[in-house]
């Protein structure tokens, strides 16, 4: 499917009879260079630069339900290049520069907007913890900007600055970060990805791999045996149920994480703001709802929905930062699922079955990675070499000592 | 979620926090040969499963103990709950 000025004139004239789906529907074929697991955000992404960077086009992005209907729908839209740790922030920052070029690239609107980020600090360690994040961020390309409590006044001066237990002294402030529209990223990526041949195929479950001599062959589906030479699993939040039935356990650990949305408001808050010492973060859409978030609930769940105590302490959060709050109707809250690793940072990496690869652990993060994730993952497939900005991502650095540990929590994946 | 707690009855989930699998009950025998490797996998490698999950609760706002909990991770419903000193000793530790 494709756009233009004209046709949206000629539809809106015509009863916008004549649209047709923005991507084909195909049945599988008997097999494929690359089997992608997985139609989210970076599966698609995936599929996408396979196609776009390294030419491969023989391509099949599978999903057992709905493209777009996993976690690339249930986020609360943030990116941002604000990690402190060189494992990190190499990669952060190149899907931050992918997204500013991204509407352009794939010819679609993602509403990309890139309003700020503000991290608020409430002490003097907070203050040194945010100065030394801000100089990693800057040396590796990215933008920090430290605000003492009066530059935060003048842009928020609704907060409550002089909250007992975390008073405002001031934030990190990281401009190019923002948010994007997020199912139009999954669509734009679909797009452009059918658009160059690869199959898009929905409601295909993988039920299992078959795997003879420590090779992949393909997987079992639920429409039949899909051959590949590469399979490339890309399922965060179900990451152990797939793989598990490649005979594979994981450093990870399934947890739900909810987010909601206040009825629509006037203009209010034109940035993203983060209050992690009260477990609550905000922004609001273009819709004019708050969207809104916190912690997580803290034990394992595959159910993509929470429990009251949290949506308590994400109000609570929410009514000490802006009390102004106190009256807005929260309209829907949800859940998703996280693949949460055992250093709080992802895998993008081959497996020890050949042909068999593996992205997944995103933790919370998922989302703002998407460009990137899709950059390098289908790096790693066309050249079987990592990318040099993901190459600390592998499934074997808690063997070798080499954890990028950004919180230092230890292998307590719920505190990540 | 309600927790029913094998010697104070029905407690919030609340009181309570969360260490993970119960299989961190069974720490690795630092002699064994392949100590590091078993460590490893005690350390960092999850069944994580979509079903039936054994998990270490510890009542922290409440009589301090541990327990043992069986939960559903796909419904939350709560199945059994044992005292993890009894699980512990069933094992064959803490002799």
């Amino acid at each position: 499917m494709r756009y233009s000025g004209l046709k949206v004139i000629k539809e809106a004239l015509t009863g916008h009879k004549g649209w047709r789906p923005t991507w084909r529907d195909p049945e599988p074929k008997n097999s494929y260079d690359v089997v992608i697991i997985g139609g989210g955000g970076h599966g698609l992404a995936t599929a996408y630069y396979l196609a776009k960077n390294h030419g491969l086009t023989n391509v099949a992005v599978i999903e057992k339900g709905w493209i777009g209907g996993g976690n690339v729908g249930r986020n609360t839209t943030i990116i941002r290049s604000n990690y402190l740790l060189d494992g990190n922030e190499p990669f952060y920052e190149l899907s931050l520069k992918l997204w500013e070029g991204l509407e352009q690239d794939f010819n679609y609107n993602a509403m990309v907007s890139q309003r700020g980020i503000l991290n608020l600090v409430h002490t003097d360690a907070q203050r040194d913890a945010a100065r030394r994040r801000g100089n990693a961020m800057i040396l590796n390309g990215s933008d920090a900007e430290l605000l003492d409590v009066e530059g935060v006044r003048a842009m928020y001066p609704f907060l409550n600055f002089s909250n007992a237990r975390f008073p405002i002294k001031g934030g990190l402030l990281h401009r190019r970060g923002g948010t994007v529209r997020h199912d139009a990223v999954a669509w734009g990526y679909a797009r452009g990805a059918d658009l160059r041949g690869v199959d898009i195929i929905q409601n295909c479950e993988v039920t299992g791999f078959r795997i003879e001599n420590g090779k992949c062959l393909g997987v079992e589906t639920s429409k039949g045996f899909i051959g590949a030479n590469k399979v490339a699993s890309c399922v965060a939040g179900s990451s152990s149920r797939v793989m598990e039935k490649a005979g594979m356990r994981l450093p990870i650990e399934s947890h739900v994480l909810q987010a909601f949305v206040s009825e629509g408001l006037k203009p209010v808050l034109d940035g993203v703001v983060t209050f992690g010492a009260g477990h609550f973060y905000v922004s609001q859409s273009d819709k004019g709802g708050l969207v809104f978030g916190g912690d997580l609930d803290m034990y394992n769940s595959y159910a993509q929905r929470g429990n009251l105590p949290v949506v308590e302490d994400v109000m609570e959060g929410g009514m000490a930062l802006m009390p102004m709050l106190g009256r807005v109707r929260m309209l829907r809250s949800w859940g998703g699922i996280m693949d949460m690793s055992m250093d709080g940072s992802p895998f993008i990496d081959k497996t020890h079955i050949d042909g068999l690869y593996f992205n997944g652990g995103w933790c919370y993060g998922g989302f703002k990675a998407t460009p990137a994730s899709g950059w390098c993952y289908a790096h790693l497939l066309a050249t079987d070499t990592p990318h040099k900005v993901a190459a600390a991502y592998r499934l074997d650095r808690f063997r070798r000592g080499c954890m990028i540990d950004e919180k230092g929590q230890g292998a307590q994946p719920n505190l990540h | 979620m309600i927790i029913n707690h094998p010697i104070l009855g029905p407690r919030d989930s609340q009181e309570f926090t969360y260490l993970g699998d119960a299989s961190l009950i069974d720490r690795p025998d630092w002699q064994a040969e392949d100590a590091a490797d078993q460590f490893h996998d005690y350390l960092y490698l999850r069944d994580n499963p979509a079903g039936e999950h054994r998990e270490l609760w510890f009542h922290e706002q409440g009589d301090r103990s541990w327990l043992v909990v069986t939960r559903n991770t796909v419904t939350h419903e709560i199945l059994t709950v044992e005292l993890a000193r009894d699980v512990a000793r069933a094992r064959g530790r803490s002799k």
